[in-house]
């Protein structure tokens, strides 16, 4: 580890603190009603939407009309994105004429993509139009992430008010989250990008000639647009196969750093907005500091693992650390950052192979993922799920402050907590049911290309990316066969919906309990002391569901790397 | 009938014990354990490794041994959490025989008509309908519960509170309700027979401490819920863990299975939940209090208002003594000696409290002249004194001694008899011979370290609210001094109920006590409500507890039980899941240190051989249970304070000690287990 490398991680995660504050206060204030500094430019634009669609933006919705205006709203475009793929052959804008994905992947690849997972199974290259990345892809980058901003906020809400049925309007938070949040951030990013060179061209592939006189095809795009969303909403669908591994996705050290930014920004000011939307700014800071350390704490333990070098390579300077699978223009240290950063958001892109890091390298990120994608999560999945952990830390300690259980003036009962168990219990069922699954089975076998600890290891991060609605790959699975398509497609779904479902409803029926007073008895839920049992609960809940299969895949490889065997 | 108290039942009483173990098999059966998911799930895997130990052992092969302890010792894990909720329930039980002695099947003297009180029929107790009406005399039972409709008798309810004194029964008013099973110990009353068959107060009572009607509470629900999720978690990790293991190129057999996905679920807590809840309910019937549900203890907890009602809680029941204020040029020392001599004759609570305020003040012991005759007083004269030698002392209502005296008040006692007045007291007036030497102030005395108890509350977050009759001046002086944090004067019972509804609807739980009719609607809002066994049939139903003793200051107690119930519940679920870490690092590395050497790395504990690390965690899972039943029982300590600094303790004892005691305990049983020599060869 190097002093300019934790100075490079310092600044990142700085800058990212530093901007959550203003932009998620901004949030609440836009997605509560109030006016923003953009609203002279973007109110005639947002009033426009609203009478194109014949929508009441201040008509209330109770948790089951949001949640059922949300589910049609994903399943009408998940249609379209499909019969994008199918015919994206017949369609206009597609210079490499790439051909109709097969309905099977197709299917995977709309799935993921309104899943906000981003899980390519395609290679972006040859696979996709540019009509597809940009009506298609692109869109739903902005898609996905807006209804999950929009159900963070309808759950936040819940917590605000007592005695309320509505959780607010579904189609004017995504007009709002899409036009005021989204839609700016973008723009600037793009401009960054293109600055720094990302193509932004519907040309098509230029063939240059290499020096060896060999003719080579070099793949462009409209990516700098693609790029940004990609990042800001924690999609992590790369226009390229590489991913932000590519330098026309991610051309340097400083972009790398920019993108790192921008692929925590709103994940990590949702809190703060939590904060205002519930009217004390205290118990958002403290779930960002649960977010917050548990990052720092990943990354320094990532970044201790890749500083080192591998043991097994003899002949080397082991100063330089593993280097295997990472872009020198990023180094060890912005490589360790990226990944972290972008499996603790349910981002998914990535500037580095994860299947080459350092056995616990490859943990921390896998672990990130695992521990329910809310460090600092998905830009609103993350903070709805946070909020699990925060009532279910509240249920199990609450208790021992004398009073029953009540998180925000909300007692939590028997069904908020059936309800958060059901969310928390797709993660489990899913990554370690998949996973055990594709390992019996001669079909999931045949994807590994690995054996022992590592293909487990591999299997496993492929289930627990879908499931988590990542998106990054391990590699080393080929992930485009019978049973990893459909059945990681359903991964995805139930990760994103199967949660989100008990999760709207858990906040209609807090959003109805009175809100209760608080005071020296109850419990402080924005103290250190909570900040710490969160952290504790949610190490130990996640700990508990997956150690066993992790003691199996990573560590057992570290400890076998140690004694000399690898895989 | 006292011995209803829990002081006299030890926490392992023999007899408890014996029919706890009894009692413990017979809960085994499964049909009624799955109100237990956590423990129902337990039973079946114990089911399951004991027939394939068996199998094992009759096929002779060489691992039987290893199965059949495993499988015995999840039995054991089951029993006792069977044995702590029968231990729990015996304790009820033994509180409930001893109630169930005094329900007598009198006859009934059953009157056809209650305004003539010479004709009736004898009827069996038991046969008696809520609408008839008997007459009782002295020394007869009170053959069901009712309400007085006419006489006045004084009754001996210590078969209900324990407390031998009895109490006076009377038609009208707030003491109108007698309870069945009560004896009178003077006079006759004509009672109103207001329950039915079977669901006298007694019998509910019984079945109360019994537990025989015992619903899980809404937080026990809850908790439920939590851990059949969790059990649910671990399954899918064990289960799926054969897949995973099986890829890795080990085979897991069913023993190794069953002991870790055992030790995983939370059996502490799911084993000591309903005994912990069942304790709670005995606790608060050990302080003579009988709440009507789990529910309402549950809520104890939660309160964050008091209402206490001013007298007998905040301030003894009679005014006292306060100050003697002497007239202008009267010197105090005469004055207090005045105020002795007049008072000696005077035997009201007011006199005696003046002569001892003098003792205490001014060291002055009452010593009348002999041959002095005492003027008692009497309601007429509103006066009391002392005649000597033809000199008069006498202390009295102000304008009783001005009348007496005949002469206008001198200098000083007007503005002094005004001043008391204004601060909420009561003035007398004292003389000698015709003149008014001075005033003595009566005031309401707050109790002794009741100030230092609204302190305490009011870390604990809990709001103290006086309620009283007196004016907002008498009120707020005496709100003062208590150090309660609001008051309501002149308080009608409509007061009180729109100042409960007010509160709630700011979010706050509030607990009362009351006693009278016009109480019961304020007792039925308020989130719980305590009333006084001395109250009125109304109240009590309107409450969900009744203080059997009739004592209005056990309010605060009432919520710190409630309080203590919540803690034990959550310190244990706490540390339950705290220790589950040390078994993942006893038998991760036991299983697949075959396939992958390296991982005995985990074995931190340094477990001998992976057999008796297994069956180490296995045992340690098991014993813990037994090792916290008195802690279950007894409750969590419980010491007011804030809620962060119990918090922080809590968590420190409970979460911490139950991610670290788990790793010593399983150790040591490792290292017994080898140095017995079980695991050579």
């Amino acid at each position: 580890m190097t002093i300019a490398g934790w100075l490079q991680i310092a600044l990142v995660l700085g800058v990212v603190a530093a901007a959550a504050i203003p932009l998620g206060s901004y949030s609440a204030r836009l997605m509560q009603g109030g006016r923003t500094w953009l609203h002279p430019l973007l109110g005639p634009v947002e009033r426009a939407c609203y009478r194109l669609a014949g929508i009441d933006p201040t008509a209330p919705m109770g948790w089951r009309g949001y949640l059922g205006a949300l589910l049609i709203f994903n399943a009408a475009h998940f249609l379209l994105l499909y019969a994008m793929l199918r015919l994206q052959g017949l369609l206009p804008l597609n210079p490499q004429a790439v051909a109709a994905m097969s309905p099977r992947l197709a299917f995977n690849t709309a799935i993921s993509f309104v899943t906000n997972t981003n899980w390519q199974a395609y290679s972006g290259e040859s696979g996709v139009s540019y009509f597809t990345q940009m009506l298609g892809l692109t869109v739903h980058n902005f898609l996905s992430a807006a209804s999950g901003i929009a159900a963070a906020f309808a759950v936040a809400r819940a917590f605000a008010a007592g005695g309320v049925t509505s959780l607010g309007n579904f189609w004017a938070d995504m007009v709002r989250a899409t036009l005021y949040i989204l839609l700016p951030l973008t723009v600037m990013l793009t401009i960054i990008l293109i600055a720094a060179g990302v193509p932004q061209t519907l040309a098509a592939y230029p063939v240059a000639t290499t020096l060896q006189g060999a003719h080579q095809v070099i793949a462009l795009g409209p990516i700098a647009f693609q790029e940004a969303i990609k990042l800001l909403g924690t999609n992590g669908g790369g226009f390229l196969n590489a991913n932000s591994a590519h330098p026309f996705e991610d051309p340097s050290a400083l972009i790398t750093m920019i993108e790192c930014v921008a692929l925590t920004l709103i994940p990590f000011s949702l809190p703060f907005a939590f904060g205002e939307v519930v009217g004390d700014r205290r118990q958002g800071r403290a779930l960002f500091l649960v977010m917050f350390i548990l990052v720092i704490a990943a990354v320094a333990a990532c970044y201790a693992a890749e500083a080192a070098a591998n043991p097994l390579l003899t002949g080397i300077d082991p100063t330089g650390g593993n280097m295997e699978g990472k872009e020198t223009r990023f180094g060890i240290a912005l490589s360790s950052l990226f990944a972290v950063l972008t499996t603790g958001t349910s981002c998914g892109a990535v500037n580095a192979m994860h299947d080459s890091f350092m056995p616990l390298g490859g943990m921390v990120v896998l672990f990130m993922i695992q521990l329910g994608e809310v460090l600092p999560g998905g830009v609103g999945s993350g903070l709805y799920g946070i909020l699990v952990f925060a009532l279910l830390a509240v249920f199990v300690a609450g208790l021992m402050v004398g009073r029953t259980p009540e998180y925000l003036g909300k007692k939590v009962q028997a069904r908020e907590v059936k309800l958060a168990m059901l969310a928390v219990l797709i993660l489990p069922l899913t990554i370690l049911g998949g996973t055990a699954i594709s390992l019996v089975t001669a079909s999931g076998l045949g994807s590994l290309a690995n054996a022992g600890p590592h293909g487990l290891t591999e299997m496993l991060y492929g289930w627990s990316s879908a499931a988590g609605n990542n998106g990054s790959a391990f590699a080393g699975l080929s992930a485009d066969t019978g049973l990893l398509d459909w059945g990681l497609a359903g991964a995805m779904l139930l990760g994103r919906f199967a949660t989100l479902v008990p999760i709207m409803a858990l906040a209609g029926s807090l959003a109805q309990k009175p809100k209760l007073a608080g005071g020296a008895g109850t419990f402080p839920t924005h103290g250190p002391l909570f900040v710490g049992l969160l952290i504790g609960v949610i190490l130990i809940l996640g700990g508990l569901q997956f150690l066993p299969a992790l003691s199996l895949g990573p560590l057992a490889e570290q400890f076998a790397m140690l004694s000399g065997t690898s895989y | 009938m006292s011995n209803i108290r829990a002081e006299t039942i030890a926490l392992f009483e023999p007899s408890i014990i014996g029919r706890g173990l009894r009692d413990a098999v017979v809960k085994l059966n499964p049909a009624s354990l799955i109100a237990n998911p956590v423990i129902f799930v337990t039973e079946v895997v114990a089911i399951l490794t004991t027939l394939l130990g068996l199998r094992d052992a009759l096929m002779g092969t060489g691992t039987a041994w290893f199965a059949l302890s495993i499988g015995a010792w999840l039995w054991l894990t089951v029993l006792f959490a069977t044995f702590a909720e029968a231990v729990a329930e015996g304790r009820g039980r033994a509180r409930a025989e001893s109630m169930r002695a005094a329900r007598t099947d009198t006859l009934a003297h059953r009157l056809a008509d209650p305004r003539d009180r010479d004709h009736f029929d004898n009827v069996a107790a038991p046969d008696l309908r809520a609408g008839d009406c008997v007459i009782v005399c002295a020394g007869e039972l009170v053959p069901s519960d009712g309400e007085v409709i006419e006489g006045v008798a004084s009754v001996n309810e210590s078969a209900i509170t324990g407390e031998s004194a009895p109490v006076i029964r009377e038609a009208g008013g707030d003491r109108s309700a007698v309870t069945g099973g009560t004896q009178l110990v003077s006079d006759w009353l004509v009672i109103r027979i207001t329950a039915s068959p079977g669901s006298t107060f007694l019998d509910r009572m019984i079945k109360l401490v019994e537990g025989a009607e015992r619903r899980k509470t809404p937080n026990e629900i809850a908790l439920d819920i939590l851990l059949a999720g969790m059990t649910i978690i671990f399954l899918i990790a064990v289960v799926t863990l054969v897949g995973l293991a099986d890829y890795s190129g080990t085979r897991l057999s069913v023993p190794v299975l069953a002991a870790l996905l055992v030790t995983l679920i939370p059996t502490t807590i799911g084993g000591l939940l309903s005994a912990i809840g069942i304790a709670g309910m005995d606790r608060l019937v050990r302080f003579n209090v009988v709440a009507t549900s789990g529910r309402a203890v549950e809520a104890a907890g939660d309160v964050d208002t008091l209402l206490l009602d001013k007298t007998g809680t905040i301030t003894f029941g009679n005014r006292m003594a306060g100050s003697f204020i002497p007239a202008t040029g009267v010197a105090e020392q005469t004055l207090a000696e005045a105020c002795v001599l007049a008072s000696v004759g005077d035997d009201t609570p007011e006199g005696r409290s003046i002569l001892g305020f003098a003792r205490d003040r001014y060291g002055i012991v009452p010593t009348p002249p002999a041959g002095a005759s005492l003027v008692a007083f009497s309601a007429n004269t509103r006066l009391s004194g002392l005649d000597h030698q033809g000199r008069a002392w006498r202390k009295g209502a102000v304008d009783s001694i001005l009348s007496f005296v005949g002469t206008p008040a001198p200098a000083g006692v007007t503005e002094a008899t005004e001043r008391v007045a204004r601060s909420g007291g009561t003035p007398l007036a004292v003389s000698v011979d015709g003149a008014v030497l001075g005033v003595i102030e009566l005031k309401d005395v707050v109790k002794p370290g009741i100030r230092a108890r609204f302190a305490e509350l009011r870390r604990m977050g809990i709001r103290t609210v006086m309620v009283t009759g007196d004016n907002r001046v008498t009120a707020a002086a005496i709100a003062t001094e208590a150090g309660v944090d609001d008051f309501i004067a002149e308080a009608t019972p409509q007061d009180k109920l729109d100042y409960i509804r007010r509160v709630q609807a700011e979010g706050r739980l509030v607990a009362m006590a009351g006693d009278g009719t016009n109480d019961a609607p304020a007792l039925a809002q308020a989130d719980v409500g305590v009333a006084m066994q001395t109250g009125t049939q109304a109240a009590r139903e309107a409450g969900n507890m009744v203080d059997l003793d009739s004592d209005p200051t056990k309010l605060i107690e009432v919520v710190e039980i409630g309080k203590q119930l919540l803690i034990t519940r959550g310190a244990l679920t706490t540390f339950s899941i705290a220790n589950d870490v040390s078994k993942y690092f006893a038998i991760l590395p036991a299983i697949f240190v075959a396939t992958y050497p390296g991982l005995a790395a985990l074995n931190v504990m340094r477990l001998a051989s992976p057999q008796s690390a297994i069956l180490s965690a296995v045992i340690f899972n098991a014993l813990i249970i037994v090792a916290l039943v008195p802690l279950a029982l007894r409750g969590v300590r419980f010491s007011p304070m804030g809620a962060a600094a119990l918090l922080r303790r809590n968590l420190l004892i409970y979460g911490l000690g139950g991610l670290v005691a788990p790793f010593i305990g399983i150790k040591l049983i490792d290292l017994l287990l080898n140095a017995l020599g079980l695991f050579q060869g």
